[in-house]
Parts: structure tokens; sequence; C-alpha cells
């Protein structure tokens, strides 16, 4: 539904400042023309992806995205201290993380999943800390090779599509960085319900006794 | 000869090798991953094609001109080219929107420019929020999401500062 406002906003603003402006002719063939180039896109796209799709296959058939996972366990373990107490959580985040690092998105995700629900398990609702990094962790993107941003770059003709590797490197390195301070910070701000959490938790360990 | 020419050569063979060594069978790998490229690619087509016409029309009516003008005394302070202001607005909403608008300024100015630089880490450093936001919480049944959101758009908003730091430092200015 979002998606739908949005759409929905940009044409209409699209129409009202090209009527301010008198560029109506303009904007009607843009339209055509935004429609046809988002074709020729994909069309100039479709090999470099591929290619790196593949490479990335082979990469995860020969075990290299799990011991990037084995590589990343001792830092999760310090960014996720509750979670990671129960291995079968850590074994997936990690594993997400690796998927992640090699761009495979389609892989991750389940894993992360995974992770979130076994981390949700016995909080009513209400996200613990770890969780809130865990999910801010996925919305910083890390990823080693960004194939589909290189072929857009080689599709408009860049001379060396993977040049800004090192800059996306740094950039994402300090996006997550950021985003885990944030979260360490934030979490104290919103604390009470950590409180009604721990409360929750003595009442369900009374209940057993 | 640059770094780059040496690492995609060098990444292929290593892969396919290491592949080898490990006993997979890497050309069907290779042709299954190409099979997924081509899905992802199938699947994004029509967005694309929805996105990029609104967004070709935005800039031929002059509304993003008019955008970046508005925004652009701020981010040049932080030393953020103003251009980028459609792509920081849609990124953490859309991811296909975000191509679109990425791709076209990309086109634009140019893959091998400062600002075409700059468009192509912030696209490659950053992740679709909203929607990994969305979908982690509503599979794992979390109704209160406490400091997610500012946490994550801190961590955005970082990515787009630091986007414009890198591409200054790796390349040089403009």
């Amino acid at each position: 539904m979002a998606m739908s406002i949005i759409w929905a906003g940009m044409v209409a603003i699209s129409f009202c400042f090209g009527l301010a402006t008198g560029r109506l002719n303009e904007v009607a063939n843009a339209a055509l023309e935004g429609a046809s180039g988002a074709v020729e896109l994909c069309f100039s796209m479709a090999g470099v992806m591929c290619l790196w799709s593949g490479v990335m296959e082979i990469m995860d058939r020969s075990g290299i995205t799990a011991k990037l996972a084995a590589l990343f366990r001792p830092l999760l373990r310090w960014l996720l201290p509750e979670a990671s107490r129960d291995s079968e959580t850590l074994s997936a985040v990690s594993a997400c993380v690796a998927a992640n690092l090699l761009g495979l998105g389609s892989a991750a995700t389940p894993l992360g999943i995974r992770a979130a629900c076994r981390m949700a398990r016995n909080c009513n609702g209400v996200a613990s800390d770890d969780l809130c990094t865990l999910v801010v962790l996925n919305t910083a993107s890390i990823q080693l090779i960004p194939a589909t941003i290189a072929s857009v770059r080689a599709a408009a003709g860049a001379q060396s599509p993977f040049d800004i590797l090192p800059a996306v490197w740094v950039s994402s390195l300090l996006s997550v960085g950021a985003g885990i301070a944030a979260a360490r910070f934030l979490s104290r701000l919103t604390a009470p319900s950590v409180r009604l959490q721990r409360k929750s938790h003595t009442r369900r360990f009374r209940a057993w006794i | 000869m640059d770094l780059s020419a040496l690492v995609i050569p060098l990444l292929l063979a290593g892969t396919a090798l290491y592949g080898l060594w490990r006993k997979v069978d890497i050309y069907h790998a290779l042709a299954a991953g190409a099979e997924n490229g081509l899905t992802v690619l199938v699947r994004i087509l029509p967005t694309l094609v929805c996105l990029l016409t609104a967004v070709s029309m935005l800039r031929a009516s002059g509304a993003l001109e008019w955008l970046t003008g508005l925004c652009s005394p701020v981010l040049n302070i932080l030393g953020i080219p103003p251009e980028t202001m459609p792509l920081m607005l849609i990124r953490p909403v859309s991811g296909s929107g975000a191509l679109a608008v990425g791709s076209e300024l990309i086109e634009r100015f140019g893959p091998d420019s400062y600002l075409g630089r700059v468009v192509a880490v912030m696209l490659g450093s950053s992740e679709t929020t909203f929607y990994t936001v969305a979908v982690y919480f509503g599979a794992a049944g979390i109704r209160r999401i406490r400091h997610t959101i500012p946490a994550a758009l801190t961590a955005d908003f970082m990515g787009f500062f630091a986007s414009a730091l890198a591409v200054r430092l790796f390349f040089g200015g403009i």
C-alpha cells in the first residue's frame, strides 16, 4: 500500500509540476522513455548479474559461506550476548550474516527470520535488545561484492564497474557501526519494556515452579 | 594497472579452482546461479518499469530539480551531493525504486563521475530498511519494535554520508 501512495504521489506531482512549468510535453515523453528505459536497463544488466550470481553459487556450494559464518561467531557473540547463548540462534545468525556478505539475499532472509523467531520466544511481542540489533544489522547491508550495482554501472558503460568496492566496504562498515552504536545507545532509552520483559520471565518461572 | 582489473579475474579463477578442489560441480553451480540471477531480474523488471516511468516523469517536470535545490544548503554542509536527494528519500522504502532512481542518476551523470560513483556506493552500502523491519518483525510476531527504526535510519544516514566521504577518499574530489 505504501508503494501505491508513493507511485501515485510521484505521478501526480509530475503532472502538477509539468502543468505549472509548461513542460507537460516533456513529461509525456519521459513517461514513455522511462518505461522502455527500464527494459533496456534490465537487458544490459543481465550478463553481469547472471555471471556474479553464478560465482556466488559456487562459493556457497564449496563451503565458503560456512567458513565465513564460523569466522563471524565470536563477533556476533559479542554483539548479541543474550541471544547467542542459544547455539541454534547463533548458528542461524552467523549463516545469515555470511550469506548477506556474499550477496545471497534470498538465502540470508530465511536464516535471519529463523533466528528472529527463536529470539522472539517468551517476549510477549516486545523486541529484545538483541533482536533489535539483529534487525538493524540486516537493514544496514554489508556486501563484499555488490553485483547488482556493478551491473548497473557496467550497463552505463563504466570503465571498471567494480572499482567502487573499497568505497562500498568503508561506507558499509561505517553505516553498520553507526547502526549498532545507535541501537546500543537507544536501547537504554526504551528500557522500560525490558523491565516488563524480565517481569514476564519471573512470572513464567514462578508458574513453572 | 588498477587493482580491480586484478580482482575480477583472480576472484573468478580462485573460486573455480577452490570449488574444484572441494569437489563441487562448479559448472552446474555457475549455471544454476546464473539462472537465479535471471530470475531476480525478471522479478524486478515490472517494478522497474513502473518506477522508472514515474522517476523520469518527475525529472522532466522539474520537480526533482526543485527538491534538490530545496535540500542543497543542508546537504552541502555535510558534503553530500544534493543531486542524490531523491535516492536517499526512496532508498529505505523501496529497493527497486532505489535501483530505478540510482540507475537514472548513474546514467545521467556517467558511471565514472564523482556523482555517479557516490550514487553507486550509496546503493551498495544500504538496504531497504522498512521492508526488512516489516519482514523480520512480522515473521517473529513482534508488536513493539522499540528503538529499531531510529537506529536503522541512523545507519542509513551514516551510510549516505560515508558514501560521499569514501568516494572523495578513494577517487579524489569532484
